[in-house]
């Protein structure tokens, strides 16, 4: 049956922030939705809080609302919106748990809307874990023993039967939230008490333990008519124990014969029928055991996953989009396959190709956090690459990563150091492989490796090639062109070839140049070449035949962001989606480089053509000479992927290369510390003091010259890596032993830290002659919390209309001086109504989704038509800018981070310290936008981190620098009704203004004679709702540590700033007085 | 490992390392698709003088076990892959592929660019093509010698691989049928998928006569797969409209299903490069669903998709289609009991949707017991 006529208008509900274990996949797969939706002529309503997605552009839906993905919301938005249907599968677990909430509510039946993609039964039939268990049993599959389990009591009883190890699993959190594996009796009881919180339900399930069995998941796709295709199978390298989403996975599956692959078939068809996902698409695990092929089944998600996206460009067989398709009505064998046009998408996938997708993980930021891999997932992104053999997937993937430590290195190594790392790779960590590399080059053997890993010996075989071709390369003599071709052809990179002859990438790459070794393009096209493939989604190989066609049209080559890590996210995609987008409107062909499975840009309908390579140098230089040769290229843009694209853009210019916009002098002259001071002294503009150190010596003398405390950092860095805010001699030298360790390169930067100014935060638009200021957002966070961290207000709310004219000056003579074309984005601190310029990055930040969306102003899209020539004014005049002035807000916005620190514990279990700095940790960000500033920051700490209590219990800790400042919210909060308790310093502090706290015990201070308790006891007995407590520096006390932790762990709102604390009053003020409005981003923006 | 080349008949030749057995083999050249299965291929006969190009890049993972070969020996004219594989991985493997491959003296072809050969044959159409390693020739020569051996069109290639002499293969459980299956090529798993079902099977010569199937009191007839081009098969096609006339319940896939369909009176034709994989999308137009199934088919049968056709054994229609190229895929006889399908319900490699096949024959002999009875 074709379109469900019924359906005229559909609720998509969105996932919400970046966090970890659900990323920008959910945007790609909701963004495939609402494009599918709207070509049916469907009316589309979108949910989301996450500003950063090209779902929530406002092009994508007839009414978007950014808000709080909380079911009194999405209730507010059906009575509002009416839609006949809810489609929740495509927005990860957020979504799935929404419709599930507004189900159990009873709104879906009162409004007369119903959930279209999976219903509540089928939800539960898959998530719940008995009912699932009885479902694998009753097709004839096989779980892991296990027990569920609500209580401690019953947990210890289980494991009684299950012995250790015994795996944990907490009922619907995602991406393994609080899961594990417990080796003895104290893990057991910390994790398993974790996952009895998280859990909403508050069930654990204990299971056997089959870690180091075969992993293995496979992308299910059923319509309504009960066609069902595998749409792709993934192979874990990493063996069971590690979360599939930390594993480097493989595929299609390396190591199955097909009489044990049609097994796992058949299972999955099985189990999708009996749980009875009606249509769409699910993705089911599965543990098989090397020894004698025992099949367990693990789990099942009925929704699209982070899988689906990976499988969706693994294999070109889009599955969101499809499954909005067959939610609707149609059915598999009714929808074309895009790539062929000529086959159905009732089908399976075959691959002549391997895949390899790698975790990024984010350990360097969370220093304390235990960096085992373990069933919680830890990564915070990954890069996929493509190859004609595993050894070229592989070394690829690991350079997509753009981490030295993640590419194979031949080094000498010691019988010493060989034990080590055979004694180190029995615990999972980010480098396994990386070790099983070296010492396998060090002579260890494949069962060796085996027995300590369980890594399949047919994956430890293929790095075993690895090596034995780098001691082919590493031979002295002449490097004949057949070494070289096969070298490439295993993947090595020029830089790797390099490094084993004692030569450089140049070198290798210039001979390699000289004897036309160069790569040719193959095509993803879902069928193995057996038809014709109509969409140029390319990858490279050192192969005989290429495929890239010839153009007429001009191109422009967009770089792209490469894997997600904290501090470069999905916020720099969508600027390189918008890129092309507003290039492809313009007549342009756009060419798309990215190594990024998760993001909109690597869907192969974003661009004219789409290249899935790592971003290198040498991958970079080789499409453009493929392109070169296919047509007109007029250059490359750098500016909007982040760091990663920027930092190419000089060696890029030096290989002969336009590239497109701000020039690579004119980054370098914003991005190099001492000739930015020459262009703000040229301008008569204030920076902090500041100085610039190579040594330990120098820094000492330049720190005390400005006087402590004073921010170091290395220079060159994104997200605030490894930057710090000092106040002593002692925590200097310390900083910068560990500082110069990350980049050798570069010197250490120090500057004034400027303790109670007000951050500032600009993006705007140069074209040489015009300046167009996007928007002005003041940081709610006092400075020294980093910028992504902090959040912000959109308009500024406490600047004065001088000061937003001196910005303006500003940011203009420093957007000439460093000779921006495109997008800048300038960060000033005010303190005592000084302006001061702390830095400025030419490139699109983090902040260009979040003005966007706050002003209807498309920069992304303006930059790139800047890049390729046209003038603000032409802008103006073709409706891509306002016809006058600077970017306009409507409403007030407010921006929050999201930051991770559920998912991190310390080695001895306990949680990681939750305090903001200098140094960037948050995954992703929220918007609110609402009439009142009090509205929008309930709505944004609403949509990051759950509902602000409206009244209750506060407690109130603050450092002796925040006392006076603290009083006023203090005040606030006594005036809303709460009940205060807080630490004796700060009560007595609070008693002398005038305010009545409660004395509680500090956690140092340990239960009381008459059994009073201390405030983490009270926390963990639910007696507090909300917490207060400004951490002193940096180096936090223990007491400070304990609060925050069990507020994590609790889920209690904690708010660790004074400015924080004072936007958390007028947010409850408000929640006390109304309740939250909606309002469409298209009525806002009208 | 020295050279290796692969030799097109219009001339093009990949230039690769040898692998596994060494010197020279021919014959027509035909892609599959398959990412697993390489075993159940080598050994499927329906590929007797065929060389396969395997387009998943590595090949020989799981290396060779006992329980999954399709017949006694590898059919396979000539293996050509991208990337072999040295290791093994698997708790059932017994030995490398490589070296089952030098046992039975198959050679084979690696480090060619796999997917431009798929992409010259899906371009050109089916031809001849030769594998040449550890040899002096000069492309010239390599060329002239492929093409000289002869087309797959007009090749009668049963012979070769049926079996000399009948045997049973024993019903699991108790037996509920008697049934002949005539050997065109026939894999092991069709029997065992027949044998699960309380199928007693006997495996005949392709050359049986009707008598000698008779006598045997079969409640059904089965037709296997088979290689070579079904036009030259006469006599074979004269026995199946004796045993039609008999209304004994048929049963015919791939090869067979050429069978019963010249035995309908239609006409087989040989595709462009044909479906050789394990993802094939095909319509059942009585449920309206979509199977996924293992193809292995050079030729196919011209027959009305959208009517039904009559035949001097009464109406019929076309049951099953190609979602990818309208191909007929199944035939079925409405009054009398006989049905075909042009793929693998008994996959092997491949996927079990179609195994629904099998209890439609059990059932067919089913109901033409009772309305003997």
């Amino acid at each position: 049956m074709p379109l469900d006529p019924s359906i005229k208008s559909v609720l998509v509900i969105g996932s919400g922030p970046i966090v970890i274990g659900q990323a920008c996949e959910f945007d790609y797969s909701g963004t495939q939705a609402c494009r599918v939706l709207r070509a049916e002529g469907i009316r589309v309503i979108l949910i989301n809080s996450n500003p950063a997605t090209i779902m929530t552009d406002p092009e994508f839906a007839d009414a978007t609302f950014i808000e709080p993905i909380t079911p009194e919301i999405i209730e507010k938005i059906i009575v509002q919106e009416k839609p006949d249907a809810v489609l929740a599968t495509l927005g990860g677990q957020t979504a799935l748990n929404a419709a599930i909430a507004l189900f159990e509510r009873g709104t879906l039946s009162k409004y007369g809307t119903r959930l279209i993609g999976a219903d509540v039964e089928a939800i539960h039939r898959g998530e719940n874990r008995e009912l699932f268990r009885e479902i694998v049993e009753k097709v004839g599959g096989e779980s892991a023993k296990s027990r569920i389990c609500h209580t401690m009591e019953q947990i210890i009883a289980a494991v009684a039967e299950l012995n250790y190890p015994v795996v944990v699993r907490p009922s619907f959190t995602m991406g393994g939230l609080g899961s594990g594996i417990a080796f003895d009796e104290p893990e057991l009881r910390q994790i398993a008490g974790a996952g009895l919180r998280h859990s909403p339900t508050s069930e654990v399930l204990l299971e056997e333990s089959i870690i180091g069995w075969k992993e293995y998941e496979l992308e299910v796709m059923r319509d309504h008519k009960d066609n069902v295709v595998i749409v792709c199978s993934i192979e874990n390298l990493d063996p069971m124990g590690v979360h599939t989403g930390d594993s480097i996975t493989v595929a299609p599956a390396m190591t199955l014969t097909d009489l044990e692959y049609q097994k796992l078939r058949d299972l999955s068809i099985e189990i999708i029928r009996e749980v009875g996902v009606e249509t769409g698409g699910c993705n089911i695990q599965y543990a098989v055991n090397p020894a004698n092929g025992r099949i367990i089944v693990i789990e099942m998600n009925p929704r699209v996953s982070r899988s689906s996206a990976l499988a969706s460009k693994a294999t070109g067989f889009p599955i969101a989009k499809i499954a909005t398709k067959l939610a609707i009505g149609y059915t598999l064998d009714e929808i074309q396959n895009d790539i062929t046009k000529v086959t159905p998408a009732s089908f399976e996938p075959t691959l002549d190709y391997v895949v390899v997708k790698v975790p990024r993980f984010a350990f360097e930021k969370f220093a304390d956090a235990d960096p085992r891999l373990t069933t919680t997932m830890k990564s915070v992104g990954e890069a996929m690459a493509i190859g004609r053999s595993f050894s070229e997937a592989l070394m690829k993937a690991l350079r997509s990563l753009e981490r030295k430590e993640a590419i194979f290195s031949w080094p000498a190594v010691s019988n010493v150091e060989l034990k080590d790392l055979i004694s180190a790779m029995k615990t999972p960590t980010e480098y396994r492989l990386q070790q099983v590399q070296k010492a396998m080059w060090a002579g260890a053997t494949i069962e060796e490796i085996h027995a300590a890993t369980k890594i399949d010996p047919w994956y430890l075989h293929q790095i075993k090639l690895i090596n034995e071709q780098a001691r082919l390369i590493a031979q002295p003599g002449e490097f004949t062109e057949r070494l070289l071709r096969k070298a490439k052809n295993d993947g090595f990179s020029d830089a790797q070839i390099g490094s084993l002859r004692n030569t450089s990438e140049e070198e290798i790459r210039s001979l390699r140049h000289r004897l036309s070794v160069r790569p040719v393009y193959k095509t993803v096209d879902t069928c193995a070449a057996e038809f014709e493939a109509f969409t140029p989604y390319f990858y490279s190989s050192y192969e005989e035949e290429n495929e890239v066609g010839l153009r007429t049209n001009p191109a422009v080559i967009i770089l792209g962001s490469g894997p997600n890590r904290i501090g470069q996210g999905i916020e720099f995609d969508y600027s390189c989606v918008h890129a092309s987008f507003a290039l492809r409107d313009a007549g342009y062909d756009t060419i798309m480089i990215n190594c990024n499975p998760e993001t909109v840009s690597t869907d192969y309908d974003t661009s004219s053509r789409l290249y899935f390579e790592p971003l290198t140098l040498e991958d970079v230089l080789e499409v453009i000479h493929a392109e070169t040769q296919a047509g007109p290229v007029l250059g490359v843009i750098t500016q909007l992927g982040g760091q990663t694209p920027l930092g190419l853009a000089a060696a890029l210019k030096a290989n002969g290369v336009t590239i497109l916009g701000t020039s690579p002098e004119a980054i370098n002259l914003a991005e190099e510390r001492g000739a930015f001071g020459k262009v703000l002294q040229e301008q008569s503009l204030k920076a902090p003091q500041f100085g610039m150190a190579s040594t330990q010596l120098e820094a000492q003398s330049i720190a005390q010259n400005i006087g402590y405390p004073v921010l170091v950092r290395p220079s060159f860095v994104l997200g605030g890596r490894g930057m710090e805010i000092v106040y002593d001699d002692d925590s200097l030298a310390g900083f910068i032993t560990r500082a110069t360790q990350i980049t050798p390169d570069h010197p250490v930067l120090v500057d004034r830290f400027l303790d109670n100014a007000i951050e500032i935060d600009v993006d705007a638009l140069y074209d040489g002659n015009e300046l167009f200021l996007g928007g002005i957002m003041e940081h709610i966070e006092e400075a020294g919390v980093h910028s992504g961290d902090s959040a912000c207000v959109l308009p500024s709310l406490t600047i004065t209309s001088d000061q937003r004219k001196e910005i303006r000056v500003a940011t203009e003579k420093i957007a000439s001086g460093v000779g921006v074309r495109g997008l800048i984005n300038i960060q000033f601190a005010i303190e005592h109504k000084v302006l001061y310029v702390l830095e400025a990055n030419p490139r699109a930040s983090r902040t260009v989704p979040f003005v966007s969306k706050a002003t209807g102003v498309a920069l992304a899209k303006a930059a790139a038509m800047i890049s390729v020539g046209k003038s603000i004014s032409q802008l103006r005049s073709l409706g891509m800018l306002p016809t006058k002035g600077d970017g306009e807000t409507h409403g007030i916005s407010v921006k929050e981070a999201v930051l991770p620190w559920n998912r991190f514990r310390r080695t001895d279990g306990r949680g990681v310290d939750a305090v903001l700095g200098p140094e960037m940790r948050s995954t992703g960000e929220v918007m609110g936008i609402a009439p009142t500033f009090g509205e929008s920051y309930a709505k944004s700490q609403i949509a990051s981190f759950g509902p602000l209590p409206k009244s209750g219990t506060v407690f109130i800790s603050l450092a002796d620098k925040d006392k006076a400042s603290g009083i006023e919210p203090s005040k606030g909060f006594a005036a809303l009704g709460f009940r205060i308790l807080a630490t004796d310093g700060t009560a007595q502090y609070l008693r002398t203004r005038g305010l009545t706290p409660t004395t509680v015990r500090k956690n140092s201070e340990g239960t009381g004679p008459l059994g009073e308790k201390t405030i983490v006891e009270m926390m963990n007995n639910g007696e507090i709702d909300l917490v207060i407590n400004t951490p002193v520096g940096r180096g936090t006390r223990e007491d400070g540590w304990a609060i925050r932790t069990a507020a994590i762990q609790r889920s209690i709102p904690c708010i660790t700033t004074i400015a924080g604390f004072s936007a958390a009053v007028q947010g409850i003020r408000f929640l006390q007085g109304s309740t939250l409005s909606i309002k469409s981003l298209q009525k806002w923006l009208a | 490992m020295t050279n290796a080349y692969l030799v097109f008949d219009d001339g093009r030749i990949f230039e690769g390392q040898s692998w596994a057995a060494t010197g020279k083999t021919f014959g027509e050249a035909v892609f599959q698709t398959g990412m697993t299965g390489y075993q159940e291929t080598l050994t499927d006969p329906s590929y007797r003088k065929q060389i396969v190009i395997m387009t998943a890049p590595h090949i020989g993972n799981t290396g060779v076990n006992k329980e999954d070969n399709e017949s006694e020996k590898i059919w396979v004219a000539g293996f050509v892959v991208r990337n072999p594989s040295s290791l093994s991985s698997n708790w059932r493997s017994y030995q490398s592929l490589e070296s089952e491959l030098i046992e039975q003296e198959v050679i084979g072809i690696q480090g060619v660019d796999t997917r431009a050969i798929t992409r010259h044959i899906r371009d050109r159409g089916a031809m001849r093509v030769g594998i040449f390693s550890d040899l002096n020739l000069s492309r010239e020569e390599m060329v002239v010698e492929v093409r000289k051996i002869p087309a797959m069109a007009g090749s009668n290639l049963v012979e070769d691989v049926s079996t000399k002499k009948s045997y049973i293969v024993e019903p699991i459980g108790a037996k509920r049928f008697v049934i002949a299956a005539l050997d065109l090529g026939i894999k092991k798993a069709t029997p065992k998928a027949l044998a699960e079902r309380g199928v007693q099977v006997h495996v005949l010569p392709f050359n049986s006569t009707v008598e000698q199937i008779l006598s045997i009191k079969p409640d059904g007839v089965f037709l296997s797969n088979g290689p070579g081009d079904p036009s030259t098969m006469g006599d074979v096609v004269e026995t199946v409209r004796a045993l039609l006339l008999e209304e004994i319940p048929i049963f015919g896939i791939c090869f067979g299903h050429q069978i019963l369909g010249r035995a309908l009176g239609f006409e087989t034709y040989k595709l462009a490069f044909g479906h050789r994989g394990i993802n094939q999308p095909v319509m059942d137009k009585v449920s309206g669903k979509v199977e996924i199934t293992a193809h292995n088919h050079g030729f196919a049968v011209q027959a009305p998709i959208d009517m039904e056709f009559s035949t001097v054994y009464g109406r019929g229609e076309v049951t099953h289609f190609c979602l990818n190229d309208g191909v007929v895929e199944g035939l079925a006889l409405l009054e009398r009991p006989a049905f075909s399908v042009q793929y693998h319900p008994e996959a092997a490699a491949g996927p079990h949707d179609a195994a629904y096949l099998f209890d439609r024959f059990v059932e067919l002999m089913m109901k033409s017991k009772q309305v003997i009875a």
